[in-house]
């Protein structure tokens, strides 16, 4: 098979696994998670093969794999879909598909495949535990997922989502994957839709990444409406990138790149939870745990990162959107990392660190460092599905905990529960481990030191001594937020019954904890710096050349500095130690310092959108237009008309139709006949000699006047 | 020999009798009776016509033979009829035979 062939076939497996499951193996659970793992082995294959390939060409920057087809006429042109693997859509293809897979097996053991079905459970509630009796006694194990093949079908779609979003070739089929992963995560999210908070979870992740979708198909539309096309290879050429550069847009004195790149921009705010469309990323945890590691890591807020590295070229036209990309990328980056100190959930602390390294990956773009961003991208994509993948792990032991104490008040997925799980769930443990250093950046051997280092050392070598401020400070801050997490969780003594009851998960959650940790280490080391002090250059740095393949013009290698490295050092060093300290001793909220209200409640955001958009909606719809519009105005108009009318009709029917259509036209005609009829009815005797009578008579009358008239 | 102007009285008078017979009897075969009067008026009629006209033209005879078939025909269903008609009713009687009437 032609690579080109391969790639159209990569996202057709888990969208095929979806019709399967929705139309015929619904009621089959194992059947449907059969397909769908299958469907992902066979991406993943796919996706291995292609990449495998790709490394073999040279520049492939330069000669990409790529094939299209026309779509759509528009009038003398057509419009024409494609795939593309280049550097970037090759690497990124990479970790989807590990991730992507990893996460589908995961899901196997976290729906608790195998076990009975729940004594009491409900389609769109999680499940509740089942009763089983053994040697004897009873008591309650996990049950399984209700609507567990529903779940296959719809991470099956997602997975196709993202799939065509990274092989597209244009922006177009680009948005569609975009679309159909935002339609996914708005069902997964709200998966367990009996939950009032997953429903609202569920609406506000739709409604709020809408608002940078929509500005984004704007983008799109003025893109095309400059250029005529919407092909990557097509615009970003020299010719069509100068035009696009020149051309003033008329807004805020941008030229048409710089507004196309600020729209497009907007739209990746929404996907990848910039601020201020971060909100509904912490809410997506109530989804179950797999679909955060797979919205979070693996695809949807990947996506958004994605498509602003993909349009790079363009935004770099324009110095003002750059420097708007490296303010909300470095603000997002802090100000995330702020709010996850104070959280409590397990989850939470986590989404809120995705906020914060999809802000440093913003803010690498937005100062130039351009393989800094991608490199991170992929390194947080896998670490931090390693995370939730992990705090999923974790969230069901302690479930396992609840379920043998009975003790449902205790929410398993509060750090304050835990404690001590470190020789409980040993694997579970030193996965999360691993990944929770990559992403403080420990230094040397994980792979978020390697990223976040050059993002880092990008950001001073280039003069962005703001920037890299700022970044430092988050990094000290995740590092201090990541060891709290972990010392929460793992490590002292367990602060509950349930934590003590807490047990290590099935080996189809542990394989991809202990896969996605291999590359969570070793990723980094594709990439490290040539100059890097004693290290650099025994493994080449095989991904800076690589990805800078994907610009025209390669980005030029950094000479080594040491500030950088120090303070990544000392913040990723100093954050994690500082956050043992403080944290080994804290048993409750309480003797937590950082328990401030005002990091707590996330700086209030959602109470002031709630105040500024939410509350004026529902003002407009129930107070504006439902109770004075509607009913007052519109109903009140109809009001007038439904009695008015009603008048008319019955004034006709009294004056008109009931005097002259029915008693003069209607029973008038039929009184004359009857009376007509009875006049003339004695004329019919029955008795054939008095017609016959009649005849003669009238035979010889007519004969009488025939003769006078025409005789005589 | 007899002029022809003779057998067409004849033949008015047996016409006015049959007629009258129709009209005024109310027995059902006495009705009968009178209309076959009338169609041997019309053949006397026929046969006097063409004793009186071109010989070799034989046509009024010919029409005065199909009248007799036709009246043997209408006769005897006729007859069977009132046959029948008695059998249910039990009267010949013309005005009795009120079923459909009004």
């Amino acid at each position: 098979m032609t690579t080109e062939t391969l790639i159209w076939l990569i996202p057709l497996p888990p969208a095929l696994a979806f019709f399967l499951i929705v139309l015929f193996t619904n009621k089959s659970k194992a059947l449907s998670h059969t397909i769908a793992v299958g469907a992902a082995l066979l991406s993943w294959l796919g996706s291995m093969i292609v990449f495998v390939r790709a490394l073999r060409v040279e520049k492939l920057g330069e000669h990409p794999f790529t094939s299209s087809i026309n779509w759509l006429p528009t009038g003398d042109t057509w419009l024409r879909v494609g795939v593309l693997i280049d550097p970037l859509s090759a690497a990124v293809l990479f970790f989807v598909a590990w991730t992507v897979l990893m996460i589908f097996l995961y899901s196997v053991g976290y729906h608790n495949f195998g076990q009975p079905a729940g004594d009491h459970d409900y389609a769109g509630l999680p499940p509740h535990g089942a009763t089983v009796e053994e040697h004897g006694h009873k008591h309650v194990v996990p049950s399984i997922e209700p609507m567990y093949s529903r779940f296959f079908a719809f991470i099956g779609l997602f997975a196709f989502g993202m799939f065509t979003l990274v092989v597209s070739d244009n922006l177009l089929t680009l948005f569609v994957g975009w679309e159909i992963m935002g339609l996914c995560s708005y069902l997964l999210i709200g998966f367990w839709y009996a939950k009032p908070s997953a429903r609202n979870a569920a609406v506000k992740a739709f409604m709020t990444t809408r608002v940078g979708d929509v500005v984004m198909l704007l983008g799109i539309a003025y893109l095309y409406s400059r250029t005529g096309t919407l092909t990557f290879r097509e615009i970003f050429t020299e010719s069509v990138l100068h035009t696009l550069a020149t051309i003033p847009s008329g807004v805020f004195g941008l030229s048409a790149a710089g507004l196309i790149g600020l729209l497009l921009f907007i739209g990746t705010v929404g996907k990848s939870a910039q601020f201020p469309l971060h909100v509904w990323l912490p809410d997506a945890m109530e989804g179950p745990t797999p679909v955060s590691a797979m919205i979070h890591a693996a695809t949807m807020v990947s996506a958004g990162v994605y498509m602003v590295i993909r349009m790079f070229p363009i935004i770099i036209l324009d110095e003002k959107t750059m420097a708007i990309v490296a303010f909300v990328g470095a603000f997002t980056a802090l100000f995330a990392a702020t709010i996850a100190v104070a959280q409590n959930d397990i989850k939470r602390v986590l989404a809120y660190s995705t906020i914060s390294q999809l802000g440093f990956m913003i803010a690498a773009l937005g100062i130039h460092a351009y393989v800094a961003a991608v490199f991170h991208l992929i390194t947080h994509a896998f670490f931090k599905a390693l995370l939730f993948l992990g705090s999923g792990s974790v969230i069901h032991g302690m479930e396992h905990g609840v379920l043998h104490t009975g003790n449902h008040e205790v929410d398993p997925q509060d750090m304050f529960n835990m404690g001590g799980l470190k020789n409980k769930m040993p694997i579970t443990f030193w996965t999360f481990l691993i990944g929770g250093f990559a992403l403080s950046g420990f230094p040397i051997i994980t792979a978020g030191f390697w990223s976040k280092d050059e993002i880092l050392a990008d950001a001073f070598g280039n003069g962005h001594v703001i920037v890299f401020g700022v970044l430092a400070f988050a990094a000290f801050l995740t590092a201090f937020y990541t060891m709290r997490q972990i010392t929460l969780t793992f490590l002292g003594e367990p602060r509950t019954k349930e934590a003590e009851h807490a047990q290590e998960t099935p080996w189809t959650m542990t394989t991809p904890l202990v896969i996605l940790a291999f590359f969570a280490v070793t990723y980094g080391w594709v990439g490290i710096p040539e100059h890097f002090p004693v290290l650099g250059g025994l493994i080449p740095n095989w991904f800076h050349g690589f990805i800078s393949g994907t610009l025209a013009e390669a980005p030029e290698t950094l000479a080594f500095n040491w500030i950088p490295l120090l303070t990544s050092l000392v913040v990723a060093l100093g954050g994690l130690y500082i956050g043992w300290l403080v944290y080994r001793n804290v048993n409750s909220p309480a003797e937590d310092r950082l328990q401030i209200g005002f990091l707590k409640n996330k700086y209030y955001f959602d109470e002031i959108y709630d105040y500024i958009f939410v509350k004026p909606a529902i003002w407009v719809s129930e107070i504006l237009v439902s109770a004075w519009m509607d009913k007052g105005l519109i109903d009140g108009i109809l009001h007038i008309f439904g009695p008015a009318t009603g008048g008319l009709g019955s004034f006709i029917r009294n004056k008109f139709d009931l005097p002259v259509i029915n008693r003069f036209f209607g029973d008038g005609s039929a009184d004359v006949t009857y009376w007509f009829g009875g006049k003339l009815r004695a004329v019919q005797t029955g008795r054939i000699q008095q017609y016959l009578m009649f005849a003669l008579v009238v035979f010889i009358a007519v004969g009488v006047a025939l003769y006078f008239f025409l005789l005589a | 020999m007899i002029p022809l102007s003779w057998y067409l009285i004849l033949s008015a008078a047996l016409f006015s009798i049959g007629l009258f017979g129709v009209l005024s009897r109310r027995n059902a075969v006495a009705i009968l009776l009178g209309i076959e009067l009338m169609l041997n008026s019309v053949n006397v009629n026929l046969a006097a016509f063409w004793r009186y006209g071109d010989v070799t033209n034989i046509a009024g005879q010919v029409f005065a033979v199909i009248v007799f078939a036709v009246a043997a025909a209408e006769v005897s269903v006729g007859l069977a009829l009132v046959i029948s008609v008695y059998r249910r009713r039990n009267t010949v009687i013309a005005d009795e035979l009120d079923l459909m009437k009004w």
